[in-house]
This record gives C-alpha cells, sequence and structure tokens, in this order.
C-alpha cells in the first residue's frame, strides 16, 4: 500500500544500512530466557567470522545467566529471521547470509530458563 | 423613516442562537480563490462529506461561556496549588516511590498535551466546516492550558525529586520516550479526519479512562492533591473532547457510506497504537503506585472489554466493528505490565525514573489479581533479581534492545498462545528488512510502510552515532539525564535519602 498523502510521498529509509558506517545491525535471542527481556541490538562487522560471536559477542550478552556457561554449542537450534539455520563457525556473516538487521534466535535444548519460568 | 429607539434594550440571544450565530453563515464562498487551496487537506484522505453543517457540537459552546468556565476552574486550581505548597504537601504523600508515577506523567503525558494543542490547532484552521472547526479551535486551547497547569502542578516537587527537571528536552531524546513521542507524530502527520480519529475518538473516546483512572485515582490515593486537581480541572474539558470524537466518527459514518471501511481500518489502528502507548501506563499503575487503585487487568476487563464493547456495540448499525487485534490484547492482559517492568527494571541505568523489586505485599496482591500469571511467570524473577541484588550482583542487561518500527517499544511482548516465546513479526519492504512486536504494528506499517521507514528508533540512532557518543554515559548526558540521581533503583537514591530524612523527622517531633 502506499501512504496517504497530499503528493508524491518517498522516502530514504533512516536505518538503511549506508548509515552504519560499514557496519550492520544484527538482533539475538536466547529463547526461554526472559531475564533478558527483548531482543539485543548489536553493531557489527559483515566480515565478522561466526566464531567471534559464540567466542565473543554472546558471552558478553548472556553470559550473567547461570544457564550460559552450561550451553553446549554442538545441540544449539538456531533461527535466521525465522528460517532453521545452520551457521558455520568459519564463516563472516555476509558468507552465511545474515543481512543488515537480522533476527538470530537460538535455543538451548534441556536448558530452559529458571524456576520452570523460562527465565 | 424608522428611528432606532436607543433606549430599547437587546434581547440576549439564547446559548442555542448564540452558538447558531458562531458556526452557521459566518465562512463565505471564496470566489477569486480556489477552496480547495484554502482547505487543502479536505479530499486528499477519501472521506466524503456532502453536508458540513450536519456537524452539531452537542455542547453548542461559544466565546463567551468558554472563557467564563475557563477562568473559573483556573482560578479554583491555582488556590489548591498555593495551598498544596504552603502546607509541603510533598510530605504527605503514601511513599517517595509514587513521584515516579509523576515522572513518567511530566516526560511522557504532557508533551503529548502539548503536541494535542498543536494538532488541535492544525485542524481548526483546516477543516472546512465551521462546526468541527470551532470545537477543534476551543480543544486547541484546552490542550495548551493541560499542559501549562500539568507543568505547574509538577514543578512543586521538582524542587526536592530528581527526574523532573527537563522534560520537554528529554520528550525529544530518551529512548522510552519516543514511544509517545512517535505516537502523537504518527497522528499529527495525518489528514484531519485521520487525525481526530486517532486522538479524539480512539485515545479520548476508547481508552481515555485507563490513562485518567491510573493517574488520578492513583494521586487520590497516595495523597496526591494536586494532581488531582488538576485531574479534575482536565476532566470537564475532557468531557467535551470525548463527544467531539465520537460526534465526528458518527458525522464521518452518516455523511457516505465509502466512508465506513476508511474509518474501521483508522479504528483498528489507533486503537492498536493507544493500546500499545498505555504499556507503560499498565506498568505504572500496577507497580508505581504504593497504594494500589485496581490491577491492569481489572481496568482493562472494566473499561475496555464491558465499556468498549457497549460502544462498539452501538457503532454496529454503521457497519463498524471491535477494533482488530482486541483479543490479543485480551490475551496480554495477565502479562502486560509484568513485562513492561521487567524491561525498565533491567534498564534501569538509562532510565529518568526508579526502579526496584516488588515487596512480598505487592506480589501477595499480584498474585491475587493475577492468578494466571503471576506466581507462574513472574514471581520467581522478582525472587531472583531480589536474591542477587542482596548479593550485591544487581542485575543489568549490557545490550540495548530491540525495538519496535512501528510503536518504538522494545519487542518485549510474549505470543498471544504462549508467554514464554517473545513475539516478532517481520517483513521485507524495498530489499530491506523490519522488525515489528506484534502483528498489530506489522499491518499498520503494511498498509504505508514509507511512513514508517522514517522512524527514529532510539537504538539505532545511538548506534549510527547519532545522540552524542558511544557510551551509555555519553548518551544519558545527551538525554540530559543526571546521573547517579535520576537513574537506578529506588533504593539509594537522593530520594529515597531525602524521604527518609523526612520520615525520621516526624518520628522525632511524635516523640517528643
Ligand atoms: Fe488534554
Ligand atoms: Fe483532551
Ligand atoms: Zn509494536
Amino acid at each position: 500500500m502506499t501512504t496517504t498523502a497530499i503528493g508524491t510521498y518517498t522516502f530514504p529509509s533512516r536505518d538503511r544500512i549506508e548509515n552504519f558506517h560499514g557496519l550492520q545491525l544484527v538482533y539475538f535471542l536466547w529463547d526461554k530466557h526472559l531475564m533478558f527481556s527483548a531482543p539485543i541490538t548489536l553493531v557489527l562487522p559483515p566480515t565478522l567470522p561466526f566464531s567471534e560471536i559464540l567466542g565473543e559477542v554472546l558471552p558478553n550478552l548472556y553470559g550473567a545467566h547461570p544457564q550460559f556457561a552450561e550451553i553446549d554449542w554442538s545441540t544449539v537450534e538456531w533461527e535466521l529471521d525465522g528460517v532453521a539455520f545452520i551457521p558455520m563457525p568459519t564463516l563472516t556473516l555476509t558468507a552465511l547470509g545474515i543481512d543488515h538487521k537480522s533476527l538470530l534466535r537460538f535455543r538451548t535444548p534441556g536448558l530452559e530458563g529458571l524456576a520452570q519460568a523460562s527465565f | 423613516m424608522n428611528t432606532p429607539n436607543p433606549n430599547e434594550r437587546l434581547r440576549k440571544l439564547s446559548l442555542k442562537e448564540r452558538y447558531a450565530h458562531l458556526t452557521r453563515g459566518l465562512d463565505w464562498q471564496p470566489t477569486y480563490q480556489d477552496k480547495k487551496k484554502i482547505f487543502p487537506f479536505t479530499d486528499y484522505e477519501g472521506i466524503k462529506i456532502h453536508d458540513w453543517d450536519a456537524f452539531e457540537d452537542p455542547f453548542r459552546l461559544t466565546m463567551d461561556s468558554y472563557w467564563k468556565y475557563q477562568a473559573e476552574k483556573e482560578r479554583k486550581l491555582y488556590a489548591v496549588i498555593d495551598s498544596f505548597a504552603q502546607n509541603n504537601g510533598q510530605m504527605n504523600i503514601s511513599d517517595a516511590r509514587y513521584i515516579n508515577a509523576l515522572k513518567i506523567f511530566i516526560t511522557a503525558v504532557s508533551p503529548l498535551e502539548y503536541a494535542a494543542h498543536r494538532g488541535f490547532a492544525h485542524v481548526g484552521r483546516h477543516f472546512e466546516g465551521v462546526g468541527p472547526r470551532i470545537a477543534c479551535q476551543f480543544q486547541a486551547i484546552d490542550e495548551l492550558r493541560h499542559a501549562q497547569t500539568q507543568i505547574h502542578t509538577i514543578s512543586h516537587f521538582n524542587k526536592f525529586f530528581d527526574g523532573l527537571h527537563d522534560p520537554l528536552h528529554m520528550y525529544n531524546r530518551v529512548w522510552y520516550l519516543s514511544v509517545p513521542k512517535s505516537f502523537f507524530e504518527d497522528a499529527i502527520t495525518a489528514g484531519p479526519f485521520e487525525f481526530l480519529t486517532a486522538v479524539s475518538f480512539s485515545f479520548e473516546y476508547v481508552l481515555t479512562s485507563l490513562l485518567f483512572v491510573p493517574f488520578m485515582s492513583g494521586a487520590a490515593y497516595n495523597g496526591d492533591m494536586a494532581t488531582v486537581t488538576f485531574g479534575f480541572s482536565a476532566q470537564s474539558d475532557e468531557s467535551r473532547h470525548m463527544t467531539l470524537g465520537l460526534e465526528i466518527i458518527k458525522f464521518m459514518l452518516q455523511q457516505d457510506e465509502g466512508n465506513v471501511p476508511i474509518v474501521q481500518k483508522w479504528i483498528d489502528k489507533w486503537f492498536w497504537r493507544g493500546y500499545r502507548l498505555l504499556s507503560i501506563i499498565a506498568m505504572m499503575m500496577d507497580y508505581m503506585l504504593p497504594k494500589k487503585i485496581m490491577s491492569w487487568k481489572e481496568a482493562w476487563e472494566m473499561y475496555f472489554e464491558q465499556g468498549g464493547g457497549a460502544l462498539f456495540n452501538d457503532l454496529s448499525r454503521y457497519g463498524i466493528r471491535l477494533p482488530k487485534y482486541h483479543e490479543v490484547a485480551k490475551a496480554e492482559k495477565d502479562h502486560y505490565s509484568h513485562q513492561a517492568w521487567s524491561t525498565f527494571y533491567q534498564y534501569s541505568h538509562a532510565s529518568a525514573f526508579h526502579t526496584w523489586t516488588p515487596s512480598e505485599e505487592e506480589m501477595t496482591w499480584f498474585a491475587e489479581k493475577y492468578p494466571a500469571s503471576f506466581n507462574q511467570l513472574y514471581r520467581p524473577r522478582y525472587d531472583y533479581w531480589a536474591k542477587a541484588e542482596a548479593d550485591g550482583k544487581r542485575f543489568y542487561n549490557n545490550g540495548l534492545p530491540q525495538l519496535c518500527q512501528v510503536c518504538q517499544i522494545p519487542t518485549f511482548f510474549t505470543e498471544p498462545t504462549d508467554p514464554t516465546r517473545i513475539s516478532t513479526r517481520t517483513k521485507i519492504y524495498n530489499g530491506e528488512r523490519f522488525y515489528f512486536c506484534s502483528d498489530g504494528c506489522h499491518d499498520i506499517f503494511e498498509d504505508e510502510p514509507e511512513k514508517y521507514l522514517q522512524s527514529w528508533l532510539p537504538v539505532h540512532q545511538i548506534l549510527q552515532g547519532n545522540c552524542g557518543g558511544t557510551t551509555v554515559p555519553e548518551v544519558l548526558d545527551w538525554y540530559h539525564l543526571n546521573q547517579g540521581a535520576d537513574n537506578f533503583d529506588y533504593l539509594g537514591s537522593p530520594d529515597e535519602a531525602l524521604w527518609e530524612n523526612w520520615q525520621s523527622a516526624r518520628k522525632r517531633v511524635i516523640a517528643s
């Protein structure tokens, strides 16, 4: 649909990738761990290998949760923007098709949050 | 010749006659200007009006009576504010935690009053019919008065408490205040008919009790008589505003059958936007009032499910149904306030009000009011966080939240069918991906994507480097947030220290 307006109405997107100075946005969400109330936004280089996400990025975001240290990364189930996804640790965000403003949602089978409250 | 007798007194016109003179036949038909140029916004929304004179303001308000009533209300209000200040009314509130509700009010609601003033001044110029134009002009003045009286009333608390010192600056910059700001700017940039459907009908008529009751009854229950008085002073204006909302909807629906689907689409959109905005109020009412009035859930049931249900029943004869996704709001009522408060608790370092974990007494009240959700899902959070706090490991979220492209709220809401799963929706437009909190926000975007791809999302703006710097303290400086005083928990805050000081002084007086 088009915007109801008195004339032609086209604008550049305010969050187009060019506005992030060579970086891109990626959102992360750890399912069943509502201690982190919403997906988290990060600005990252598109050339970042996925191994750095596992080794640096996620521990920094989620390390405060007592279940984080227990994660067996070989069993983790990933979704990229709602589609099942298998990340190769050596590949970069771009190579893996993780575009600007993509959401990576991950589930950790057996680790379903604290107090049976998905927390 | 007929000489007028100078001694004959003119008969005084009745209210009805005066209103008729003000709103009928006063306009003229332009001859050397195209009417479309004088009223450029009349047609483009697709609403067809055949007879503008069919609109009648049931209040039939005229200038002279307007000034008289308003002046009287002002006099009463300022008398109360003065005596509140003289008697140190700030010391008689229930608890200083209550002030945080006022911080939300002055930063998130009062700027909306001012925005409403601008919006109504605009449509008060641009409506082609004199009846609605006059009604909008009066409302424009009312809304300016509301902004002013609120600032005057709350400025008294600013002498003692933190977080109240720069509301308009904060409204334009602080991350969570982009929620009310974007709501109103969406309305104000729409055409005049959508603006009235958004503000006068959907917000003021349908949802207003859910704003008014928490703040004004909340103030009364918590000993804040100054705020109660400005509430009352605004209330008689509000009943006029609500009537305008209902009348304009009926007017559009009666004027042309083709208007019905357009109006329905706007009602769907503005119900959802208004409801999402109220998540902040839900949280304030359940968590920030030391003495509680009713729960969010009870308020939603009473004012929307019952009150709104009757209204939409009434409107069904025009072909209008309940707003889309009202059933989602129903499913969310057990979770709304708890999810909002949990979010602000973990971002307390970046907020201009204080947070805390609820007391045992409050949690008992929550368990009673929210039997289907509180003990199962939310009590364990607060138990865990309170313990972490006691152990010196107060939990903060290290990351910035994803925000909904439309409502701009962090996407913290869960699926209506599963309160343990975060709800997100996505859409690709022009090769770019966008995220939303819900189907409601997704549909609003889909209808007018060009409008919402301009959203000024605070998190993305910070990450683009447009908000004073890359670190949290730099951004908070840019917000004019007084760090260490305005933010973090109530426990350990200067607000708490002041309040405790007053309490112990009072005890000493009683003891001596
Ligand atoms: Fe108002
Ligand atoms: Fe109003
Ligand atoms: Zn949303």
